[in-house]
């Protein structure tokens, strides 16, 4: 168990080492982001615009026409709603190497409740031109996901989360932007989910293959550009989808997937998620549970499906 | 250049600047004479004598950047980098059509020069002080300007800006405040009052020069000042200016905002900025 906001303060010490043009742009939350022993070893590399996030994008994109790589770091529901115009016309208009790294995504602030909960940031971001949008599933995928978002050229927004969460990936993941990756294999219905709510989908799935249920499970780690292939295959295989995500089921990975889906023809598809309503403070799993999101609302919905084939 | 022949010399590129950019909206039938003119004597001391830039190598690493905050008087910074040789005069013709390298608001990926898209007024100034803390850091030589209007500084990001700009000791940026003292819908003392600007930019930590902004002396002056500052503070020069200077039926209208004259007007304009002394 770790969480995904661990991941970015870990990989930003590695991959300052490679790339020194790092910087990270803290808006006053570096504690919670998991930033704190990146600025003390890296002062350099580090700035801290206190609580103004509209200004950190700008920053950023200032610091990225030098040939810097900057990374944005604060909750999800201001790195996406906060600054997004900013993003909009200084990071992506403009194509700079922008990067907006995020923790408290979705319900994980359960907590804070609804003004520090995040579920329209993977749907807004995703909307924005040039823009690569990326929800990690683990810990280690997340550091491999920071690390090719650094690599690769144009502005990313990722999402992290705050709790611990259990691994489903090993140290050796490797991991491509834009190519959603399986995690089980199956013919019968296809789970197709994004962000650390993976590990109820993985369990939803093991159960399932224990009832006789060939579900499939798919990682779509990069909310956009989307793997249509990916979705493609798991209509022509298994005709019907299950997204999940702590997300709204409008504009996530739902939305996203419904538009290949509805272009493609054929398939049918159910969109698990947050049910266009904001939450409150709470336990997360509670949160969800009000959704319809749980392990047990997986199963039940793989079954349903598959009686109504 | 001795500093008479200097001063007429960029008296004569502030006439040029004007012709040019009204040309261009005449032209284009659209775009923002008001604050154009309103900054010209500003750019044209910028472009032709304090800025460190290379119109054969615009990229070059340590050159000065600029940033045009107030991004929608444009005209007059397609003027500057058109006369300064970064790009064909035959641009001039081309604002804001189909397929042009001369869009409506700059635009760094296709005009040669601009070293930031702006135009959403407030987020410039941002991008000023990320380009200064990084040229800081780096041990550059090379200085920011940026251009910000008065209207503009309504927007609450202009302050987020400025503070970072000062907790950073970044008395590598020049903050030139255009205050021509009209926005979109009229006076910024009927619209929303800015109240004193200049005690604002003070009380954020900065040091203020304040000019009359038409006059090309005192620009020289101010720009002398913030060269030579031994201050660590982020240099600001409060430009008073008026608002469509040089072209009398434009001058304190707020309707010549983001308006086009007709040919006659455009006629009587042109006459007007070539037999016209400012200041």
């Amino acid at each position: 168990m770790k969480a995904l906001r661990e991941s970015f303060g870990d990989e930003i010490l590695e991959l300052v080492k490679e790339f020194p043009e790092l910087y990270v742009i803290d808006a006053d939350i570096g504690k919670s982001c998991k930033t704190v022993p990146f600025k003390e070893q890296y002062p350099q590399n580090h700035v801290n615009v206190g609580i103004a996030e509209q200004n950190a994008a700008g920053v950023a994109a200032g610091l990225a026409t030098l040939g810097k790589i900057p990374i944005v770091s604060t909750y999800a529901v201001f790195g996406s709603l906060r600054m997004i115009e900013q993003i909009r016309q200084e990071a992506c208009y403009p194509n700079l190497n922008v990067k907006v790294m995020c923790s408290h995504g979705g319900f994980t602030p359960a907590n804070d409740g609804a003004s520090h909960q995040s579920i329209e940031d993977l749907g807004v971001m995703r909307t924005l031109p040039n823009m690569t949008v990326i929800a990690p599933a683990d810990y280690h995928s997340a550091r491999c996901l920071i690390r090719e978002a650094v690599r690769m050229y144009g502005p990313v927004y990722m999402r992290f989360t705050r709790d611990p969460i259990p691994y489903i990936y090993d140290e050796s993941v490797s991991l491509t932007i834009g190519k959603a990756h399986t995690l089980v294999k199956g013919d019968d219905i296809a789970v197709l989910a994004t962000g650390d709510i993976m590990s109820f989908a993985l369990e939803a799935v093991n159960q399932l293959h224990a009832q006789g249920i060939k579900a499939r499970l798919v990682d779509f780690h990069t909310v956009k550009p989307l793997d249509e292939e990916a979705v493609r295959d798991a209509i022509d295989t298994c005709t019907q989808i299950i997204t999940v995500e702590d997300h709204s089921i409008i504009n996530g990975l739902g939305s996203a997937v419904a538009e290949v889906v509805a272009e493609y023809g054929k398939g049918r598809l159910f969109r698990m998620g947050v049910r266009d309503r904001f939450g409150e403070s709470g336990p997360y799993e509670e949160l969800l549970k009000a959704n319809g999101v749980s392990v047990a609302h997986i199963v039940e919905q793989a079954k349903t499906m598959l009686e109504d084939k | 250049m001795e500093r008479e022949e200097l001063v007429q010399f960029l008296k004569g590129k502030a006439k040029e600047l004007r012709k040019t950019a009204l040309t261009m909206i005449y032209t284009a039938q659209s775009g923002h004479p008001g604050g154009s003119f309103s900054a010209a004597e500003i750019m044209a001391a910028l472009y032709f004598s304090e800025l460190n830039v290379d119109p054969q190598n615009p990229a070059k690493a340590d050159r000065d950047r600029f940033v045009l905050s107030k991004g929608h008087v444009c005209p007059i910074l397609y003027s500057s980098l058109i006369l300064k040789g970064y790009m064909d005069t035959s641009e001039i013709y081309n604002l804001r059509k189909y397929g042009s390298i001369l869009q409506g608001h700059p635009d760094m990926k296709k005009t040669p020069g601009v070293d930031i898209s702006t135009g959403s007024l407030g987020q410039g100034i941002s991008t000023a002080v990320g380009m200064a803390i990084g040229l800081k850091r780096d041990h550059s030589p090379a200085r920011v300007f940026t251009l910000v209007g008065d209207g503009e500084s309504q927007e609450g990001q202009v302050w987020e800006a400025v503070e970072t700009a000062a907790k950073y000791e970044l008395n590598n940026l020049v903050i030139i405040l255009d205050k021509n003292r009209i926005q979109n819908d009229g006076f910024c003392e009927e619209i929303m009052p800015v109240q004193d600007i200049e005690a604002k930019f003070k009380a954020f930590g900065c040091d203020t020069h304040n000019i009359n902004g038409h006059s090309i002396p005192q620009i020289l002056d101010a720009l002398d000042a913030v060269r030579n500052t031994a201050s660590c503070k982020p240099q600001v020069i409060v430009a008073n200016t008026t608002k469509g200077k040089g072209v009398s039926y434009m001058e304190d209208v707020p309707s010549w905002h983001g308006m086009a004259p007709n040919e006659e007007l455009f006629e009587q304009a042109m006459k007007e900025i070539e037999e016209g002394e400012i200041v």
